[in-house]
Order: structure tokens, then C-alpha cells, then sequence
């Protein structure tokens, strides 16, 4: 859909922080779906104005050229740390903070565990498709058990590899977290869901101090090996057995002492 | 009329940042730095900024890249292994063109090294540490005053040229206390930084800003890197700086930055009292490196010896400068005066080992 085709007939129009540029996403994957759910929930929020978005290493990277508002490219797991610094120059800023499952759970894992425990301010939207997307497709630490991939072979084998990583669970048990919820965005109403999640999580942090965490499960076709349509079934078969869809936690924004 | 107050040059370092109006520290407690994150965990809250301690080095350095990109004057401090570990977030910071300033001060040896006073990372602080190519102002003072006034020009260095800026301390300089006149100093006025994310509704909701901006610039990545270019080509015009002593008649030059510069100028003296008519060349910028200025003396009938507490690192600069045109000699880590396994380079070591060259 461009700007010449929406009109009143259509349910959904593209929101206007959303430009022309063309996505460059596989067919089937859910990151444009993810970003324009984004997009959405900023503008009704009216938080365009005061919004800084942070990317780091994924296929997400694209954002900024995508989506019309601040952003700032931290490099490969670094934007808990790169969100830290700005939050200081800019207490008032509405902060959210795109990264994928590499990015957290793998090279960044220490300054996601280390921002949660600061308990900073902002929105973290994690990624999860199970895989390396943007480096074609290796195994990430929330790769399923069984699951092929190229640098798994022969499917992904505990003894060698260890288990699949939780981060919504995991954000739960963090002092410095106020929400932590999982959701996808398969199905029309898992969308709905998303949205009044991340809605949520925009509003806690509008609200007070520490993290409010979003796990987005998402479909990875190509590197999945499936058509788009199978990627989904997958993702709502499988994915969503190993990684339960649900808020994990959701407490008033307050400094404890 | 300006206070004078006694201070090592690790306070020296925090003064100078808070004379810069610099509000935002980030940093890793390493020896022998410590007392700068110390004093910054007082300072920045009082001056109504902000101090983080960073989970890591990698951290502090991605901490200054997002102060730095939000528009703020913005610093961290380390000692050499943790340069090493921000060599990533530097390239990051320069890619971006942000401008950020970073003290270290210097231990001795490669890997963790020693907590030893050292000149080692000569190289890592003027040849880049991280990949790509990219480069940074080194400035290397020699007293507790130079630390002080460094840090101004550090600042407005970052600011005027979007680069990172060294301020190349070391043990001594870090430890040792001496008198310190507290002043502003004065610089020309800076560009506004309309290149920072703040949210467009400070854009008036006109345009949105993206860091790093590398897509807006024009002919692809060569056009990228030929604009970089030209930027590290006017620093190299513009903004070298070194200081000569008693080169004038001297037909022995020693060659030493920092803390060794100042060793150096006592053994210059005590050889011109022997009748040595010896001179000192101290570079002040290590890059911009002094070529020229190093050249036209080498091209005299001068021999040229460079002092510093490694295992010869400067000495590949001072030798690409003196192009043949002068013999080049080197006393390094191996000159130490020994009470200890450590050790530490003395003016009657160097002395000696002048002597022995010549």
C-alpha cells in the first residue's frame, strides 16, 4: 500500500511514520508487520515528537530508513549501553530499543542483564526468530532443540549446544523491570494482542522508572527453510510451545528502597 | 584571579572536564585511573549531569557513543587494557564522527599487563586499535597544569572537528601532585550540533536525525572515506603541536612525549652542564605527529635520541621523520633505574645511557 491507495475504505492505513522506502525483508518474515505495529502504537501514543529509536546488529538494522523518527545504530549488542548514555543527556526522551536474539541474548547478554539491573528507563523490543537472520541463519541462542540450522547441522543438540534462552521469564526476575511479556503477530488477533502489550509497555515507561520488556516471537522463512506459510505454522506450532505467549510481569514503576 | 590548588593529574583530569562544561562520565575502575571515576561519581551529579559506572569497558565506550550522539560533552577514562576492549565502540564513535574525549592512563605491557607506569600504547593511541581505519587527536601532556588545560583543548578539539580526543596520561602524571591553576580557557565559538537525536519535535516535527548519518553522504562509501580524509588532512595542517628546548645550537636532540619529556629535560640539563649542547623536542600532539617540524631539525647536523618508557614505539615516528637525514638512537624500558623488578626510568638512568651513545 502506498500513500496513493490508502483511502477511507481501508481498515488499516499505513501510519504515517511509516515512509516509502521499501522494506527489504524476505517474503513471510514478520519484522515489517513488527515495525509498522511500532510505528502505530507511537503515533496513537503521541510520542513521535520525543521518541529515540536504538537498532543494533539484525535484520531490523533498516529501521531508521523505514520509520520517521530519531534513531541512533548502536554496533552488534551494544545498545543497552548506547541507550544508557542518551538517557542521561535526555530524561524526557520516550526510548525504545529494537534487538534481536543474537544481539541480546548472545554478544550483548551482559549489558541487557546489567541495563535491567541499573533498572533504566526505556522499551525493550526483543526480536526472537530463533536464528542468526542478517548472517544467514546460524544458531542463536533461543534456537529450538532439534532445530536445523548452519552451524547446527544436524539439529540443535543439548549436550553440545545447551538449552534455549527465556528472556521474557528471565526479565521477570529482574528488580529493576517493571514488564515483561511474550507475543507474536501470526494471527489478526495475536496482533491485537501485541499491540495492547506494547501498548503497555510504552505506558509503564511514560509512567516511572525501570524496563519494560516486549519478546516478539517472529518467522524466519528463509533462513528457516520454509515457505512463508509453513514458517507460520511452525512458529505457531513450535515456537510458541517452547516460548508460552503471556505477560510474565506487570508492577507499578517505582523506586524501591 | 584564578584559584591554585595542589592536585594530582587525575583530579587534574576532572577539574578539566568540569572547566569544559563536559557533565556525563562513563567508566570501569582500573588502576591507575581509579581516582578519576571517583572523582566523577562526586562531580557529575553536582554539576547536574550524570555518572554511570559501566558494566565494562566495551559498555563505558558505547555509554560515551550515546551521550556523544544526544549532543552532550561527554567523556570516559581507562588505563591501556581498556583500550583495548573500547577499541570497537571507538571505531563506532569515529564512523559516526561523534565527538567524544578519552583519558588513559597508561600501564605498562601488552594484554593485562603490568599496574606499572609505562609509555606502551604509543601506538594504539596514534595508529587506531580498532579496525577500519580511522583516526584520533592524541594529546600528551607533561605536567599536572598540561592535564588541566589538555582537557579544555580536548573538548573543543572533539566538538570543532566531530573526532575523538586523547589525553595521554600515564602513572606518574596520573599519580603526582603539583600546583594547579584553576582557569577557563579560551576557544573560538562551535558550530551548533544539529547532527544530535533529541526527538524531532526539536526539529519543529520537520525531519527526523539518524546516527550515524553515513547514508546522507554523497558517492557511496569512497566518497564516505575521502571525506574523512580530508577531515584528518586539516587536523594534520592544522593542529600540530610540540614544544622545543634549547634545540637552537644543540647538536644532540632527545625526543620524548610526557612524562618522559620531563625526564628528559633534566638530563638536558645536566648535560648542557657538562658542556653537551643538547636539546629537547617534545612532541605534544602525538597525532597529529610533528613530521615537519621533526624533519627540518633531523636535516641539521644534529644526532637524535629518543627517550620513552617502551620498548620503542615512538621511535618508529621519529625515525620516519628523520628520513635518514640524522642518526636516530632509542632508550627505552631497558634503561630503568632497578630498586625493584619494576622499575622506572630516572634522569641519572638516562643520563648514563646518553653518555654512553654518545
Amino acid at each position: 500500500m502506498n500513500s496513493e491507495t490508502a483511502g477511507k475504505s481501508l481498515a488499516y492505513e499505513k501510519p504515517k511514520l511509516i515512509n516509502d522506502n521499501k522494506f527489504h525483508f524476505c517474503p513471510g518474515c514478520n519484522y515489517g508487520i513488527i515495525i509498522r505495529l511500532i510505528a502505530s502504537v507511537l503515533e496513537e501514543m503521541k510520542l513521535t515528537d520525543k521518541t529515540i529509536g536504538l537498532v543494533s546488529a539484525g535484520c531490523y538494522v533498516q529501521t531508521p530508513w523505514y520509520m520517521d523518527v530519531d534513531f541512533v545504530a548502536a554496533l552488534h549488542g551494544r545498545a543497552p549501553a548506547v541507550a544508557t548514555g542518551i538517557r542521561r543527556v535526555h530524561p524526557d526522551a520516550f526510548m525504545f530499543c529494537m534487538q534481536g536474539d543474537g544481539d541480546l541474548g548472545a554478544i550483548g547478554m551482559g549489558h541487557f542483564m546489567n541495563a535491567m539491573m541499573r533498572g533504566e528507563r526505556w522499551t525493550t523490543i526483543f526480536l526472537n526468530n530463533a536464528c542468526y537472520g542478517q548472517t544467514r541463519g546460524q544458531m542463536a541462542p533461543t534456537t529450538l532443540l532439534g532445530m536445523r540450522t548452519t552451524t547446527t547441522q544436524d539439529g540443535r543438540d543439548a549436550e553440545k549446544t545447551g538449552y534455549p534462552l527465556h528472556v521474557a521469564e528471565l526479565a521477570a526476575t529482574m528488580k529493576g523491570v517493571v514488564y515483561a511479556a511474550r507475543c507474536c503477530v501470526n494471527t489478526p488477533a495475536n496482533y491485537a494482542k501485541a499491540k495492547k502489550m506494547l501498548k503497555t509497555a510504552f505506558q509503564k515507561q511514560l509512567d516511572g522508572p525501570g524496563m519494560s520488556i516486549l519478546e516478539l516471537l517472529s518467522a524466519c522463512p528463509s533462513n528457516w527453510g520454509l515457505p512463508p506459510k509453513e514458517a507460520l505454522a511452525f512458529l505457531t506450532e513450535n515456537m510458541i510451545a517452547e516460548y508460552p505467549l503471556g505477560e510474565y510481569k506487570n508492577v507499578e514503576p517505582k523506586i524501591d528502597v | 584571579m584564578a584559584e591554585t590548588i595542589l592536585s594530582t593529574g587525575n583530579e587534574a583530569v576532572g577539574h578539566g572536564a568540569l572547566y569544559s562544561g563536559c557533565k556525563y562520565f562513563f567508566g570501569y575502575p582500573i588502576t591507575p585511573q581509579n581516582a578519576i571515576p571517583e572523582f566523577m561519581s562526586r562531580e557529575m551529579f553536582k554539576a547536574g549531569g550524570s555518572y554511570v559506572q559501566a558494566e565494562c569497558e566495551t559498555a563505558a565506550i558505547n555509554m560515551v557513543f550515546g551521550a556523544a550522539a544526544a549532543g552532550a560533552r561527554c567523556m570516559t577514562s581507562t588505563s591501556s587494557p581498556g583500550i583495548a576492549l573500547m577499541g570497537e565502540g571507538l571505531g563506532g564513535i569515529s564512523a559516526s564522527e561523534l565527538p567524544a574525549v578519552v583519558v588513559d592512563v597508561v600501564r605498562m605491557g601488552p594484554g593485562w599487563g603490568t599496574v606499572q607506569q609505562g609509555q606502551t600504547d604509543y601506538r594504539l593511541l596514534t595508529k587506531g586499535g580498532g579496525n577500519g581505519g580511522y583516526r584520533c587527536i592524541s594529546l600528551a601532556p607533561a605536567s599536572v597544569q598540561e592535564v588541566f588545560e589538555f582537557m579544555q583543548t580536548a573538548f573543543y578539539l572533539a566538538d570543532k572537528y566531530r573526532i575523538i580526543v586523547y589525553v595521554v596520561s600515564d602513572y606518574i602524571l596520573g599519580e603526582m601532585a603539583e600546583r594547579l591553576e584553576l582557569k577557563t580557557l579560551e576557544f573560538d565559538p562551535l558550530p551548533s550540533k544539529d547532527w544530535a537525536v533529541r526527538g524531532k519535535g526539536n526539529n519543529g516535527g520537520t525531519h527526523n536525525t539518524i546516527v550515524p548519518a553515513v547514508g546522507n553522504i554523497e558517492g557511496g562509501i569512497p566518497g564516505y572515506h575521502l571525506h574523512q580524509d580530508k577531515k584528518y588532512k586539516t587536523i594534520e595542517r592544522e593542529e600540530v603541536r610540540y614544544q622545543t628546548y634549547q634545540t637552537e645550537d644543540a647538536d644532540l636532540i632527545m625526543v620524548a612525549y610526557g612524562s618522559s619529556a620531563r625526564i628528559s629535560h633534566e638530563v638536558m640539563k645536566q648535560l648542557r652542564a657538562d658542556g653537551v649542547k643538547a636539546g629537547l623536542f617534545r612532541p605534544i600532539s602525538l597525532w597529529p605527529f610533528p613530521i615537519e617540524q621533526l624533519r627540518e631539525l633531523a636535516e641539521g647536523d644534529v644526532r637524535l635520541i629518543t627517550v620513552e618508557d617502551s620498548q620503542g614505539q615512538l621511535v618508529e615516528d621519529v625515525e620516519f621523520a628523520a628520513q635518514g637525514k640524522a642518526p636516530v638512537d632509542l632508550i627505552g624500558v631497558w634503561a630503568r633505574d632497578l630498586p625493584t623488578p619494576s622499575g622506572v626510568l630516572t634522569p641519572d638512568n638516562v643520563y648514563q645511557e646518553v653518555k654512553k651513545i654518545i
